[in-house]
């Protein structure tokens, strides 16, 4: 039996050793490939999009030319970050997949609900408020709690035309927004990280001021959803949640409306959260902040509009009053 | 062939340095998307995490398929989950905290979660320093495998830092907690058949 075998047919161990570092080499190379491709795969979020419709009427349809005075001439962070990077949690709590996740949801029709402690309240096509109010470009900060901040170039309207449109009632002191509850546009919807729908408020005299808007563009084009479409709060001075997005309705109210995030952790989100490096948050500290597409700086007291909304807190413990 | 304990080391410690390796590359094509400190920093800690919890499967794998073959890589998986969470720190210390060692002591002690990932990482650098044959003959085997108990401590610190920095969404971060509650468990139970003695290499 053993004899079966000739000593000239026995592999040379030459030759069985190159095979066999031959046959390792491609395990291994295999292997690398294969973990490569679970590293790419787990940590890749969704290809950034890199087209969005222009809106309807580009040019600004408000009387003054050129920057508004409330403009900030930092670098304008770039449109790819912007739309690729995105805490809207309707639609996914990882940053990086809610503009893909979000790309069809509808924003056309949309109607606003005006209501409660207004003269002529109105649920409004999005086109007539649009009609109604100028918009212009504002080129804001914007500091998200977590401390990371944008340069963003909105395109909205201030929220202090539209509410003196409907006419507040003497007793109006605050006022409340509402996000879209619609779970099967917006699957976030359908788990309990928060309640929902979303909503936000203001007092009334942050609501009226002038650097507060509702934006309804972004860098000249449409709102995409991943940052609010069709129409989202922007107030600069306060950490970005309370920016609320895809609104439906805004009601001025005598009591302090409810916030999200204050009902999920009010220790952490307080109803005013204004940007102030001196208040610590427990989770981050909040004296510097990494600028997107650049380096880490100092966060600057509201957001650096203390001169122009510094007087709306004059007298306020801030710390109490996060 | 591909069952040779060595050819096999090499496997593991090529392949656990890819995702570190596709970051290094990624970093410098500027690749690391929107925000790279927090992926960066994200990143190197899962994968400590994910390297922590995969030395401790390596015993109920043992069991598993009644063999010792798993032991080879235990030292490995267990040197780069130290790797990966010193890179996690250093990324935090250089990056969010701008090399500002006041602030970073202010954070530790002001923020349990930052405690506790301090915590495990300090507990791992013991368990990292005497990974060696050197250092496993010099406390003896006895020593060493108390010494290296810490691990487990080191493991739940590493899942609770996660579970409380994490803002809202608790869903990763829980199902590491089970994860690890499963692997912590298995060491509870009785082991069936007692495995040839082996002094873990």
């Amino acid at each position: 039996m053993a004899n079966s075998i000739r000593s000239r047919e026995i592999t040379p161990e030459s030759v069985y050793l190159s095979r066999r570092n031959l046959i390792r080499a491609g395990v291994l190379a295999g292997s690398v490939l294969a973990t490569g491709g679970l590293y790419r795969a787990l940590t890749r979020g969704a290809p950034p999009r890199n087209d969005a419709p222009q809106l309807a009427s580009v040019a600004s349809n408000s009387e003054s030319t050129g920057p508004s005075p409330y403009d900030t001439d930092e670098t304008k962070t770039s449109f790819e970050s912007i739309t690729n990077y995105n805490n809207f949690y309707e639609f996914s709590t990882t940053k990086e997949a809610v503009a893909d996740v979000s790309k069809n949801f509808v924003t056309k029709p949309w109607t606003i609900e005006i209501t409660g402690l207004v003269n002529k309240p109105k649920t409004f096509g999005l086109e007539d408020i649009l009609k109604l109010v100028q918009s212009e470009e504002r080129v804001y900060r914007m500091r998200c709690v977590e401390g990371w901040s944008m340069v963003i170039p909105w395109f909205g309207f201030s929220l202090s035309r539209l509410i003196e449109r409907v006419g507040p009632l003497g007793g109006a002191k605050y006022v409340a927004f509402t996000t879209l509850l619609d779970p099967k546009q917006m699957p976030g919807q359908n788990d309990n990280v928060l309640d929902w729908p979303y909503v936000e408020g203001l007092r009334i005299d942050e609501a009226m001021h002038p650097l507060t808007i509702l934006a309804h563009g972004l860098y000249g084009k449409e709102l995409l959803p991943q940052n609010g479409a069709p129409l989202r709060l922007v107030v600069p001075w306060k950490y970005g949640f309370k920016g609320i997005k895809s609104i439906v309705k805004i009601e001025l109210t005598e009591n302090q409306p409810p916030s999200s995030w204050n009902i999920y952790a009010p220790r952490e989100y307080g109803f005013y959260s204004n940007v102030n490096p001196k208040v610590r948050h427990p989770r981050w500290s909040q004296a510097t902040e990494q600028r997107i597409g650049e380096g880490r700086r100092e966060t600057l007291m509201f957001n650096g509009y203390a001169d122009e909304v510094g007087h709306l807190y004059a007298g306020m413990d801030l710390v109490e009053n996060f | 062939m591909k069952l040779d304990p060595k050819f096999s080391k090499l496997l593991i410690v090529i392949n656990c340095s890819v995702p570190g390796a596709i970051m290094i590359y990624d970093a410098f094509r500027h690749q690391l998307g929107v925000n790279p400190v927090e992926f960066a920093l994200r990143t190197t800690g899962l994968l400590a995490l994910i390297f922590l919890l995969l030395t401790l499967c390596i015993t109920p794998l043992r069991r598993l398929i009644n063999s010792n073959f798993p032991s080879h890589f235990r030292r490995t998986l267990g040197l780069y989950a130290f790797w990966y969470a010193l890179a996690h720190m250093m990324i935090y210390f250089i990056f969010d905290r701008s090399l500002d060692l006041n602030s970073t002591i202010e954070d530790i002690i002001n923020r349990p979660f930052i405690l506790l990932g301090s915590l495990s990482l300090l507990l791992l650098i013991p368990l990292a320093v005497t990974s060696t044959n050197g250092m496993i003959k010099r406390l003896g085997a006895k020593r060493w495998k108390m010494l290296h108990k810490l691990v487990y401590l080191c493991a739940i610190l590493g899942v609770v830092h996660y579970y409380l920095l994490v803002k809202a969404d608790k869903f990763q971060p829980t199902i590491f907690a089970i994860v690890l509650c499963v692997l912590l468990a298995y060491r509870l139970l009785p082991a069936r058949k007692k495995p040839a003695r082996l002094v873990t290499a």
